[in-house]
């Protein structure tokens, strides 16, 4: 596999993984979220693989391996039993209208294309161009949790930002040390765990997970 | 001058006249067998048109000009796109005068005279088509264009025999911005020729027509050149599809003895996509007419991405 194909290769997983990132901002149902965020873990894990293959990074393979197990198998195991333990599978509420989020989302695709092109000049890695995407992945997480109103589809977008930066991190520098990746997804692995049991306290105090519910906590005056 | 060209284009012409019916009876009849029905074969269109054109015709009192002049509008732009879409060769005489601009307008043009044809009589169900129509053509022209435009970015013209060359001789061939306008390009044909998640062709029900219930007053010949022309469109479709996409096997050069060859690829690739038309209406229910804007949304959103991906990934 000359390097050619490899760039190319790389920079199609990366249009996919933005492509799942869109998928989620304008996805309704639950569990279809969830299938969109197995998939980009999936395209994610592919793409690391591939960059560790070309640079000769091989603790590149490990985490990809790592991303595989824990953003392809057991997040969306865990976010699947909290959809089933707390009946939420219906659609979901959107703050904005949909075709508005679109627009808003390819504004930040825009935007983070313009704030990359300088980095992008300084760069000589075969990564450099999919950096882009990776701050627009990031960004796309982020106006997720901003869009929606309930508390699970924001633990999906928070995960989704986190898969964005760790998209950054690969095509930036070929990957943060092994040591800094083993931490980050211990973390993620944890709060993940967390969310759950907070899932649960929040439903059973206010029998729902829609975060506008929580204005109750305000002290009346 | 160089004849064979003239030769191959109105070759490609009259095989577009002739096909096209097949073409559509080819989807009927894997539709019936998928939802477990015998079907009419492939030659019913022939004979619904054959038939069309032996009746008489019959005209409401208050019909205008517009409303019989329409039909052979709606004709005529359909068999002068069918010679701008390179479909046997890419050596062909119009598209150097006419490229997929033309085209869209060409499609818009058709468009315009048939929403205006159904207000033309006066009745509540042509107006309602014609109001569908337009939402949903002000919403799939412009995701249209930046579809086309994204492949011609890379082509660098908008021209179609130059994009089927370009692409014919690409050494990429995964190009992240090529999928994308793919993409967006499926679920606009959809919309366009009046497919199942848009529009249901074979619905008995005026209230849920959105261009069927324009033509609901046509009769005999006029309703068969429409017929005839909605039949084109479907194929022509398939065709720009097939050019932009997979020109693989459209015949480079203006010889005339690859034309065979070059109809027989046509054939299959018309054949499959055919059968993956049927797979996506089968599997598909029909949307709620308010939930379209979220539909070709997504097709503006695909090709716009398509578009900025060819700047940021290639």
């Amino acid at each position: 596999m000359n390097i050619n194909i490899a760039a190319q290769i790389n920079s199609f997983l990366a249009a996919l993984v933005l492509l799942t990132a869109f998928g989620m901002l304008v996805q309704r149902r639950m569990y279809g979220l969830v299938h969109l965020f197995t998939w980009q873990g999936l395209f994610l894990s592919l793409n690391t693989a591939i960059v560790g293959y070309v640079a000769g990074r091989h603790h590149l393979y490990i985490s990809s391996v790592l991303t595989l197990a824990l953003k392809v198998i057991l997040l969306p195991y865990i976010l699947h039993v909290l959809i089933q333990r707390l009946k939420v599978h219906k659609e979901v509420e959107t703050v904005i209208n949909v075709p508005m989020t679109m627009l808003i989302g390819i504004a930040l695709v825009i935007f983070s294309y313009h704030l990359m092109s300088p980095v992008r000049e300084l760069s000589n890695l075969v990564t450099r161009s999919t950096l882009a995407v990776a701050l627009a992945t990031v960004m796309i997480g982020l106006l997720m949790m901003i869009t929606r109103k309930h508390a699970v589809t924001q633990i999906i977008g928070f995960l989704a930002m986190e898969n964005g930066l760790f998209f950054a991190a690969t095509s930036a520098t070929y990957g943060m040390p092994l040591v800094v990746e083993l931490g980050v997804a211990l973390d993620i692995l944890i709060a993940a765990f967390i969310f759950g049991i907070f899932f649960f306290h929040i439903h059973t105090t206010f029998d729902s997970l829609d975060i506008e519910q929580m204005a109750r906590l305000k002290e009346e005056d | 001058m160089k004849v064979y060209p003239y030769i191959i284009e109105f070759l490609q012409i009259a095989i577009f006249l002739g096909i096209a019916p097949a073409f559509t009876g080819w989807v009927r009849m894997l539709k019936c067998w998928t939802q477990g029905r015998t079907s009419a074969g492939l030659f019913q269109p022939y004979r619904d048109i054959m038939k069309l054109f032996s009746k008489d015709v019959i005209l409401a009192d208050n019909a205008s000009w517009i409303f019989r002049f329409t039909p052979y509008l709606i004709f005529g732009t359909a068999v002068l796109a069918g010679g701008i879409v390179p479909m046997l060769s890419i050596d062909l005489p119009i598209t150097s005068t006419a490229d997929v601009i033309v085209l869209v307008a060409l499609f818009a043009i058709a468009r315009f005279f048939t929403a205006l044809a159904g207000m033309d009589i006066g009745t509540a169900f042509g107006g309602m088509g014609s109001s569908r129509e337009m939402t949903i053509a002000s919403l799939a022209e412009p995701a249209m264009l930046m579809a086309i435009f994204t492949v011609s970015l890379a082509s660098k013209s908008t021209s179609l025999s130059q994009m089927v060359h370009v692409i014919y001789s690409g050494q990429s061939v995964l190009r992240p911005s090529l999928v994308f306008a793919l993409l967006a390009f499926i679920l606009i044909a959809l919309a366009e020729t009046g497919r199942i998640p848009v529009d249901n062709p074979a619905t008995h029900l005026e209230l849920t027509m959105i261009h069927e219930a324009m033509i609901l007053e046509y009769s005999g010949r006029h309703l068969a050149l429409i017929e005839w022309a909605n039949m084109m469109k479907l194929f022509l479709f398939t065709a720009l599809g097939i050019a932009t996409f997979f020109p693989w096997g459209i015949a480079a050069s203006g010889d005339i003895g690859f034309i065979p060859a070059a109809l027989l690829i046509m054939m299959l690739k018309l054949g499959i996509a055919g059968a993956g038309l049927v797979l996506l209406e089968t599997g598909l229910a029909k949307m709620r007419i308010f939930r379209l804007t979220e539909f070709l949304g997504s097709a503006f959103l695909l090709a716009t991405l398509g578009m900025l991906s060819y700047f940021i990934l290639e």
